[in-house]
């Protein structure tokens, strides 16, 4: 088959570094990755194209770059998958990292994320002399974030970091969860309060990109919502965003459905007079606009309230 | 000042392992990778590692006879003996250092089955054990702050007055050279897979190490032991682990037979790694199979078991081969995948002798895939590997802080960089003859698999080893296209063809010294294991004339006298 591929070159040793992009039109068969097609190009037409890769086979973590617009590990993306009928298939370094040289990016700032989370086991007491006796449910559990290949897919995608670099991030928050649910380590709580500060488990916007692009199956959001969970059993209801997940519950809970201004007063303190005051104008405007349901003490009980609330019930019950 | 007490190269599970050792013998030590560690190929061991530990019947001394045996009796008793012995101590350790192992009802650590093993002895952590090794030991590193090199690429070993104190390095994200110099180098670089098409070995595995060593004037022990693996993917060779066979898969042929029964009526589809390929070899050569291959079926172990325990080969199948292993057999056949031989150590992981049995520069050590100690011998057995790489890693990092201390600081010449620069100045100067590095090595790669794979002979491993001359010669010319700083792969590529070929050639070399069958070294004009004559290793020095000058060391030999080796 053709593989027609549109490949987003960056040189910085040019007199003037700019990005463009190149296109290289090869025959291949039919099973080739996007990778493989890279590697013939590089062989064959362009010695000067720069990328990573080693294994071939999805375990190494050194080819993830964006394939038509979205973070994929090229050695794991059939051509055929992407370009059926052969069409061009766009090829760009992985995003929210410096470009050094086409699709090479400076990996920096994905490491010093995971270095934040102190990524190793600290344990609790003195080792015992043979292994920690630990359930082989607790050690399965692990094995999906312990999948994890560094790759940086879900780094490149993610919505949140993109406008906030302070945010520790999909790939970094998964290794925490790793330490957190690990019953050897014994810096759980301290983890988790960490994670509870600015930057950490609070700030990703539930986008899902990272589960989608995660090549592995880590599922990093997944894990983001298991250590919120941690976060408020253990350290507490002490954020905007626990907050916000108690007055969601809360509201459905009462009322059936949601109410957005208790959401806001909740979730940002009653007596946050300056950060409520900045949001009224916001919550005027889309009470204007019929977009928000009348607040308390107007927010009435939608039809089936009480069966939701039962539910709930029983969910709390079964909790304890 | 020396920049470091001990320098280690490669950063995998024997770098890494070597690395923290060092750390807390309190030397100051850097390690050095041409890619960042945990892309290292430590990463594709799959199935386990391992240990006597388990069990009323196991034993160390089971696990050495099993070894041993494997090795088809070229391994040295005394290295193997210690490694067995050393094994259940580090599997603690790496439990400690936070590796997820599976465990049994009581929560303690579990095991499964493997090839050549006389009871189940393999500690795993589901089919990604490699990995899941690999980044607890990167874990430690960054917990011990231990400076990494990234992305460097090792083109030189600076050896002066006998004594091995640097390296000279590209700087890959700048195309810088540099000199790091150090009181003792750990090699622990991997081997050289790539030397072969196909291979399931990572684009990285190109014998640098054993290469650098062997021009430093180490001595390199039984290249010719090559190990191809039974079970790698048709098309494009991956490895699908052995953990498979472990867990209870099958082989079959054409026909749907078991074949192993005929190879290996005791252990069948568990019989040692040399011996199942030979067998598939033979089913497919003898026109059982299809397409060049066998089949693995696995649908037996029904859907659960597929899922989490063979988690990682039940979607590589899925992805490369687009086979569902849950209800079809999965088409695989033999294929290069390890090498015994490398570099010569002592069980201290000393690539020199002090009684001058054999020579090689003081100061350096190697351990893992690049070292040959030797506890692999003629096989390897699954799961020995992850093992050899932490014990004798831990070793070389003890070794070489304690022989860094007796150091005295000797400055370094700034010959050995200023050497390199004209070098590689020359080969951006090369004309281009229109000739390619990938053309070249794909000729090497194909030569050698065609004669120095699972069946070999006289004629044609001399075949190869021409294909392999008549390649160096062009090699001298051959050009650097691409003459950038940055990330420049063309330049890194050429280098690693250097290294591969010279490799390459003593594995020629080793193959046509050594006339009998052994292990994996199987000859169809002398099928015969020749305990009388060859139940020794082979050498390869580098000559005046730069070709390899081929000699023997007598095999070490404790309590387990050759048999006669039946699976």
């Amino acid at each position: 088959m053709q593989a027609n591929l549109r490949v987003r070159r960056y040189d910085p040793e040019e007199a003037e570094p700019s990005a463009r992009m190149q296109e290289y039109h090869i025959e291949v068969p039919e099973h080739f990755t996007v990778l493989d097609a890279l590697i013939q190009v590089r062989e064959e037409e362009d010695p000067s194209l720069a990328l990573r890769c080693s294994c071939r086979a999805s375990i190494c973590g050194s080819c993830a770059m964006r394939v038509n617009g979205q973070a994929h590990l090229a050695c794991k993306t059939r051509l055929s998958a992407v370009a059926p009928e052969g069409e061009p298939v766009t090829i760009e370094p992985m995003g929210n990292q410096r470009v050094v040289k086409d699709l090479v990016v400076d990996l920096g700032v994905f490491w010093n994320k995971i270095r934040a989370i102190e990524p190793y086991l600290q344990p609790a007491g003195p080792e015992p002399e043979e292994e920690y006796i630990a359930s082989d449910e607790s050690m399965q559990n692990l094995i999906t974030p312990m999948g994890c290949i560094m790759c940086g897919a879900c780094v490149s995608d993610c919505t949140a970091l993109e406008v906030d670099e302070n945010f520790l991030g999909p790939a970094a928050l998964a290794k925490a969860y790793r330490f957190v649910a690990d019953p050897r380590d014994g810096a759980s709580h301290e983890r988790l309060q960490t994670l509870n500060e600015y930057g950490g488990v609070w700030d990703c916007t539930r986008c899902y990109m990272c589960v989608e692009v995660c090549p592995v199956g880590v599922a990093p959001m997944d894990r983001i919502m298991e250590l919120r969970d941690s976060v408020m059993n253990e350290v507490g209801v002490t954020t905007p965003g626990a907050r916000h997940v108690e007055s969601f519950a809360r509201s459905v809970a009462r009322s059936g459905w949601l109410d957005e201004t208790m959401l806001a007063v909740d979730s940002w303190g009653r007596f946050n007079i300056p950060k409520l005051l900045s949001q009224a104008p916001l919550g005027l405007r889309v009470l204007v606009r019929g977009k928000l349901p009348l607040p308390w003490p107007f927010h009435h009980k939608r039809a089936g309230a009480e069966f939701v609330g039962r539910i709930f019930k029983r969910w709390e019950s079964k909790k304890q | 000042m020396a920049d470091h007490d001990v320098l280690v190269v490669g950063a995998g599970l024997a770098g890494m392992r070597a690395a923290i050792a060092a750390h807390r013998a309190g030397a100051n030590v850097a390690m050095m990778s041409k890619v960042h560690p945990v892309r290292s190929h430590s990463n594709a061991a799959q199935g386990g590692i391992n240990a006597a530990m388990r069990g009323a019947e196991d034993s160390i001394d089971s696990h050495v006879y099993d070894t041993v045996k494997g090795s088809d009796y070229l391994g040295d008793q005394d290295a193997i003996e210690f490694m067995c012995a050393e094994a259940p101590q580090e599997i603690i350790n790496l439990e400690h250092m936070g590796v997820i192992f599976n465990r049994d009802e009581e929560g303690r650590l579990g095991t499964r089955a493997f090839g050549g093993a006389s009871y189940a002895r393999t500690f795993f952590v589901a089919d990604i054990t490699g990995q899941a090794i690999l980044h607890v030991m990167y874990e430690q590193i960054l917990k011990a702050g231990v400076r990494s090199y990234e992305e460097w690429f090792v083109t030189d070993l600076i050896v002066e007055d006998g004594e091995c104190r640097g390296v000279v390095a590209i700087e890959m994200l700048t195309g810088k050279l540099h000199q790091v110099t150090a009181k003792a180098v750990v090699l622990a670089s991997g081997g050289v897979g790539r030397a072969f098409e196909p291979s399931t070995n990572a684009l990285i595995c190109t014998g640098d190490g054993i290469a650098l060593a062997y021009r430093a004037g180490a001595t390199l022990l039984d290249m010719e032991m090559v190990q191809y693996h039974p079970t790698t993917l048709a098309g494009n060779g991956i490895l699908l682990s052995e953990a498979a066979r472990g867990e209870g898969a099958y082989l079959l042929n054409s026909k749907g037979e078991r074949f192993m029964d005929g190879y290996a009526p005791n252990m069948r589809e568990l019989a040692s790694r040399d011996v199942v390929s030979r067998a598939e070899a033979t089913e497919i050569e003898e026109g059982r199979g299809v397409d060049g291959c066998v089949f693995l079926d696995v649908r037996h172990l029904g859907a659960e078991a597929i899922r989490t325990k063979l988690k990682y080969i039940y979607e590589a199948a899925l992805d490369y081969a687009g086979i569902d292993m849950i209800t079809e057999p999965v088409p695989i056949r033999p294929g290069q995948h390890y090498i015994m031989g490398g570099v010569k150590t002592d069980p201290q992981t000393r690539t020199w002798d002090p009684d001058g049995a054999w020579k090689g520069p003081r100061g350096l050590f190697a351990a893992g895939e690049v070292a040959c100690v030797s506890v692999h011998g003629g096989n390897r057995l699954g799961a020995n590997s992850l093992l050899e790489t932490v014990v004798f890693g831990k070793v070389a990092g003890e070794m070489a802080s304690a022989h860094a201390k007796e150091q005295p600081d000797t400055p370094v010449s700034g010959a050995h960089l200023a050497d390199a620069e004209a070098r590689i100045q020359a080969l951006f100067g090369r004309p281009d003859n229109g000739e390619r590095t990938a053309k070249l090595r794909l000729d090497m790669g194909n030569a050698m698999n065609e004669h120095l794979a699972v069946f070999r002979n006289e004629e044609g491993m001399r075949s190869a080893l021409g294909t392999v001359h008549g390649l160096q010669e062009r090699y001298e010319e051959l050009p650097v296209v691409h003459k950038g700083g940055v990330y420049n792969t063309d330049l890194i590529f050429h280098l690693e063809l250097g290294y591969m070929l010279e490799c390459a050639e003593t594995i020629c070399e080793g193959g046509l010294l050594r006339k009998e069958s052994r292990g994996a070294h199987y000859r169809r004009d002398m099928t015969e294991r020749d305990d009388t004559a060859w139940l020794k290793h082979t050498t390869a020095n580098v000559g005046e004339d730069g070709r390899p000058v081929m000699g023997s060391l007598p095999v070490t030999v404790t309590k387990w006298e050759p048999q006669k080796r039946v699976y």
